[in-house]
């Protein structure tokens, strides 16, 4: 996919969005918190709203151009777009719904046939009821597919999993990854939850206040974090790739090089991971082998220390890159140094294994 | 009932009928135009189509018959191109018009304010166009309200009967609706014809509320 956004100005209650990026990925999680500009980015992009400036281009095809007065509207986009309310059409069945787009006129070149998308999306017990009958979880696979079955070029969602519990989340993911992967289209998708962020994208925009901070692939975002602002919307310190090598009474044996860690197993049975770790879940110690409840203990060695308020920023060498956050007199406490060799217990349940 | 009484009653359903049907697309467009859009002269435009739910409907019909009759501007056109308006049944279809018009538009503008605009936006992302979405979405989701509008208007329209009897008269067999003719009757002493009529009125308005009534709940139960 190529998105191009360029000048994008458009003043809000509080700041003015002013965007200017290319999206090159084949899905792009828009990452920021509440109220920073990012559903009125989608609106721009799928036409519903006009910007004091803009220029959006989707592959070769020019859609906004205010210095040419040009803006294709809404419904010749073929943008398809699944918002955080979902809107589905409370008047029709769920049929009626899923039809909507592919009557558009658009029908003679569809991408996908309808039995293909309810069966990927296992919407087909669904089908005769009214959409008011559904279950959270279930009206967004409904609201997905619609989008979906009206053959877009491209593909924007707002906050797909914001409105679900933790368990459903788990749930919707999946289905999530699989229309990635199964159909292929490319996708934009909104989000304030860094995990979503982590399983859905290739590459990530961090919007803060209308003004986009940094972008680029997932990883090299998240591990490392072009300023302070960044890092703590980000939340993560510790991100990196691993492999679950056994999963035993909910437990897995996760492998990062060729350190391994004991973690919560996740609810999908993927083997490739991220291995998230936040800083304040990390405890050091100087005296080993006392014992404890805690299920990982590494030997790591200080690589760097950094004051952050009352905080420091330790970074570790434990195999891999470690980050923990102790505060300032722990610090002093413990004497730490750079170049020191420490202990660093982190708890099972803290390390978060996302899958990829 | 006699032959006479029979057909006050038939033209008087017709005309309200056809009143209301013809009021339909002018309202609703109107509705939507206030509902969703902008423009300069909106409260303007806003305050004309009120003004005969707050004037006396005499006043409204004099005006009328003042636009209408054949020496006025538009009289005098459409008495070129052979289409008297004033003392023929098209003047009762008129007053019925513009005195039920502001009830259907005061309705459906509600109703299309309630409809979520959101629903209208994806709808257009899933490549339907401003007629389709209008269509397909905006009038099923505001039926509800365009229908209780169009039964308060049809309702006024068999009611109607200060402008009416300005513009149209009270000619019997020609323009004399259900309230002209109980008006008349009472007025020349003869009470059980002007009866008859009230408990034909009555029917016909309890007919309109309980199937509209009918009609809205079988609509919410599908």
């Amino acid at each position: 996919m190529s998105l191009l956004l360029k000048n994008i100005s458009l003043p809000l209650a509080h700041f003015t969005l002013e965007v200017n990026i290319e999206m090159q990925r084949r899905v792009t999680a828009v990452f920021g918190p509440s109220g920073a500009g990012k559903t009125s980015l989608l609106d721009l992009i799928a036409g519903l709203r006009r910007a004091q400036s803009a220029f959006i281009q989707l592959e070769d095809r020019v859609l906004t151009d205010t210095t040419k007065s040009i803006s294709v509207a809404t419904h010749q986009r073929g943008i398809g777009y699944v918002p955080q309310d979902l809107a589905l059409f409370p008047h029709l069945s769920v049929r009626q719904n899923l039809l909507y787009g592919s009557k558009s006129g658009r029908a003679g070149n569809l991408l996908f046939s309808f039995e293909h998308v309810v069966e990927v999306l296992e919407i087909e017990p669904l089908i005769s009821r009214g959409v008011t009958q559904l279950s959270g979880g279930e009206k967004q696979r409904v609201a997905l597919a619609r989008a979906l079955l009206a053959s877009p070029r491209l593909l924007l969602l707002d906050e797909p999993l914001a409105s679900l519990d933790t368990a459903l989340k788990a749930k919707i993911i999946p289905y999530l990854t699989r229309v990635r992967d199964e159909f292929r289209i490319p996708m934009l998708c909104v989000t304030h939850d860094r995990f979503e962020a982590l399983a859905l994208a290739d590459e990530i925009v961090v919007l803060v206040n209308g003004q986009v901070l940094q972008a680029g692939p997932v990883l090299d975002v998240f591990n490392r974090p072009a300023s302070a602002d960044v890092a703590k919307i980000t939340g993560v310190e510790t991100l990196q790739p691993g492999i679950i090598a056994d999963v035993n009474e909910g437990l897995a044996t996760v492998k990062i090089h060729d350190m391994t860690l004991t973690a919560l197993a996740p609810a999908t049975g993927t083997r490739e991971v991220f291995v998230c770790i936040r800083g304040e879940d990390v405890i050091l110690q100087r005296e080993a082998a006392v014992a404890s409840s805690v299920r990982n203990r590494l030997s790591a060695r200080i690589v760097a220390l950094r004051t952050e308020g009352a905080l420091v920023r330790v970074e570790l060498d434990a195999g891999f890159p470690l980050f923990a956050l102790v505060t300032r007199p722990a610090c002093t406490e413990l004497a730490l140094r750079e170049g020191e060799q420490i202990t660093a217990l982190i708890k099972a349940p803290a390390i978060h294994l996302v899958p990829r | 009932m006699t032959a006479d009484e029979w057909q006050v009653v038939w033209f008087t359903a017709w005309v309200s009928a056809l009143s209301t049907l013809l009021i339909l697309p002018f309202g609703l467009a109107l509705a939507w135009a206030l509902a969703r859009r902008d423009w300069p002269g909106k409260s303007l435009v806003e305050t004309f189509v009120t003004l005969p739910l707050v004037m006396p409907p005499v006043a409204t019909g004099l005006i009328l018959l003042e636009v209408f009759k054949k020496p006025g501007v538009i009289g005098g056109v459409l008495h070129r191109l052979n289409c008297d308006v004033v003392f023929t049944w098209r003047a009762v279809l008129l007053a019925l018009s513009v005195m039920s018009m502001p009830l259907l538009v005061r309705s459906a503008r509600v109703a299309f304010e309630e409809v979520n605009p959101r629903l209208e936006q994806i709808a257009r992302t899933l490549g339907a166009g401003s007629w389709r979405v209008f269509f397909t979405i905006t009038v099923p989701l505001a039926s509800r309200g365009i229908i209780g509008g169009m039964l308060l208007a049809f309702a006024r329209a068999l009611g109607e009967f200060g402008a009416t009897i300005m513009v149209a008269g009270n000619i019997q067999g020609k323009t004399q609706t259900i309230s002209l003719a109980i008006f008349e009757n009472v007025q020349i002493g003869d009470d059980s014809h002007a009866y008859r009529l009230l408990g034909v009125s009555v029917v016909l308005a309890f007919l309109a509320v309980w199937g509209s009534e009918f009609f809205l709940r079988r609509k919410k139960t599908t």
